[in-house]
């Protein structure tokens, strides 16, 4: 049994989200420069100028890359030969968020009551968390912020396993079409397909954390991925919404076993940003 | 696409010569407003109590800014969606408003209203943010403190970049940029 001080996850925490919401990744950069290059329309390769030239100048001013800083989301795989000690482990976590965007001069995005008053809570807290319990003695944290814009271009729907892959492909475009620009195009999308409601929506979640360019394992789900990425950009919407070829720079998508009679899809929309980061503990 | 400058606040004279796909340099004079501030303005026109600010001719830049660091005028400052303020828009637009910055589709009752009342829309680049915020000289808030980043601010912009979606004579780049580049 290893003990770890809640303490060192308030700090990893902490660190987290500042470096997620400073720091765009390389595969990202990759696909926005291949954008730069490729992409047909004017107004379309300004986007991915202004961008490129967004993420470098956040990482070098520590600057958040979008003023969204938004609900932090917290996915965490925690070692079951793990103790825990020194302190509630939820209120260590949210600690380190507090930290973390009171001292990195993030926003706080966050209202205490949906339909009530409304109010900030003044520290982005609370963080929504998703725990796994795994083998082994160590604590992975990946911390993923997500805006509000393109969170709200999301969409869960239980297709018919009559429908498969056609019906699948249909919902993804069609939801990603009528986004439109709201959730700032070029957008990756998370497709979660399978387990049961909730899970087909953490899954479409999960799906965000891939990196760029890294296709599903199956070869099959490989190819509806290309197919849906395709089909995406044939709509013309392009960056911003200006019209173009880049609505998406990718799609992933995660599965999960299902019921016989149902065939659980979501499709999680994010802007180009994906951001996230993680440590092992 | 033709690049413009633009002096805000705004006249009708600068709304007849932007058309869509225009790409525009603002300076000047803006004042931020989203969702909380859109809701506090509407109770006061309802009411027809005075509003804090003077719509006459303004641009309205739908953002909530990051703080700012010590030394910084503002943290980053790009768009947020538009079309949650499309409740409250045609009401703003009749009040004098000129210009809202934005990203995102508009409502067909807002695009109506940006035609009546001669004004345009207009989008800047959602998830940068930081670019934006350099182009931000001064900001000073005006009105409801208590919203944070929701509260209304005052800022001094210079060359502001944006792109025309709806001009005044009824035109959409969304609409436009979609069927010119569908395959």
């Amino acid at each position: 049994m290893r003990e770890i001080q809640v303490r060192e996850i308030t700090a990893a925490v902490e660190r987290l989200c500042q470096e997620a919401n400073y720091f765009l990744g390389e595969d990202i950069i990759g696909a926005l420069q291949k954008g730069l290059q490729e992409e047909i329309s004017p107004l379309g390769k300004d986007v991915f100028r202004q961008l490129l030239e967004n993420a470098q100048l956040a990482r070098e001013e520590r600057m958040p890359l979008c003023q969204d800083t938004g609900t932090v989301v917290l996915f965490i795989d925690l070692g079951q030969d793990v103790r825990l000690v020194g302190g509630d482990f939820n209120r260590a976590i949210n600690e380190g968020v507090r930290r973390g965007y009171l001292g990195g001069f993030l926003r706080n995005s966050i209202v205490d009551d949906p339909l009530g008053g409304r109010v900030n809570t003044g520290d982005n807290t609370p963080a929504i968390v998703h725990l796994r319990l795994v083998p082994g003695e160590k604590v992975k944290l990946v911390l993923a912020p997500k805006g509000g814009g393109s969170e709200n271009m999301s969409a869960v729907r239980m297709l018919a396993p009559a429908q498969g892959a056609a019906g699948l492909t249909d919902f993804v475009v069609e939801t990603v079409c009528h986004a439109g620009a709201n959730p700032c195009p070029p957008v990756v999308v998370g497709v979660g397909l399978g387990g049961n409601f909730e899970e087909v929506a953490l899954l479409a979640k999960r799906a965000l954390l891939r990196p760029l360019g890294r296709p599903h394992p199956q070869h099959f789900y490989a190819d509806l991925e290309k197919e849906m990425l395709e089909k995406i950009n044939r709509s013309g919407i392009g960056p911003q919404g200006f019209g173009g070829r880049f609505t998406a720079l990718a799609v992933h998508l995660e599965t999960a076993p299902c019921h016989i009679a149902s065939l659980p899809a979501a499709v999680n929309m994010n802007c180009h940003a994906a951001r996230h980061a993680q440590v092992e503990l | 696409m033709k690049l413009k400058r633009l002096q805000a606040p705004l006249s009708d004279r600068d709304m007849e010569q932007l058309n869509t796909g225009d790409a525009v340099l603002i300076s000047g004079i803006i004042f931020t407003a989203r969702d909380a501030a859109h809701k506090k303005m509407m109770e006061l026109l309802k009411s027809g109590q005075a509003l804090p600010i003077d719509l006459a001719g303004q641009v309205i830049y739908y953002v909530g800014p990051a703080p700012a660091r010590p030394g910084q005028v503002i943290g980053s400052a790009g768009p947020t969606t538009s079309g949650r303020m499309d409740f409250y828009t045609p009401a703003l637009l009749e009040h004098g408003v000129k210009a809202l910055i934005g990203k995102g589709g508009r409502s067909r009752a807002v695009r109506h209203a940006l035609q009546k009342f001669k004004g345009v829309y207009l989008a800047t680049t959602g998830g940068a943010g930081a670019l934006l915020a350099k182009r931000i000289l001064a900001a000073e808030i005006v009105a409801y403190p208590e919203l944070g980043p929701e509260a209304i601010r005052r800022l001094v912009v210079e060359d502001f970049p944006a792109i025309v979606i709806n001009d005044s004579h009824g035109r959409d780049l969304y609409e436009e940029g979609r069927k010119n580049y569908a395959k």
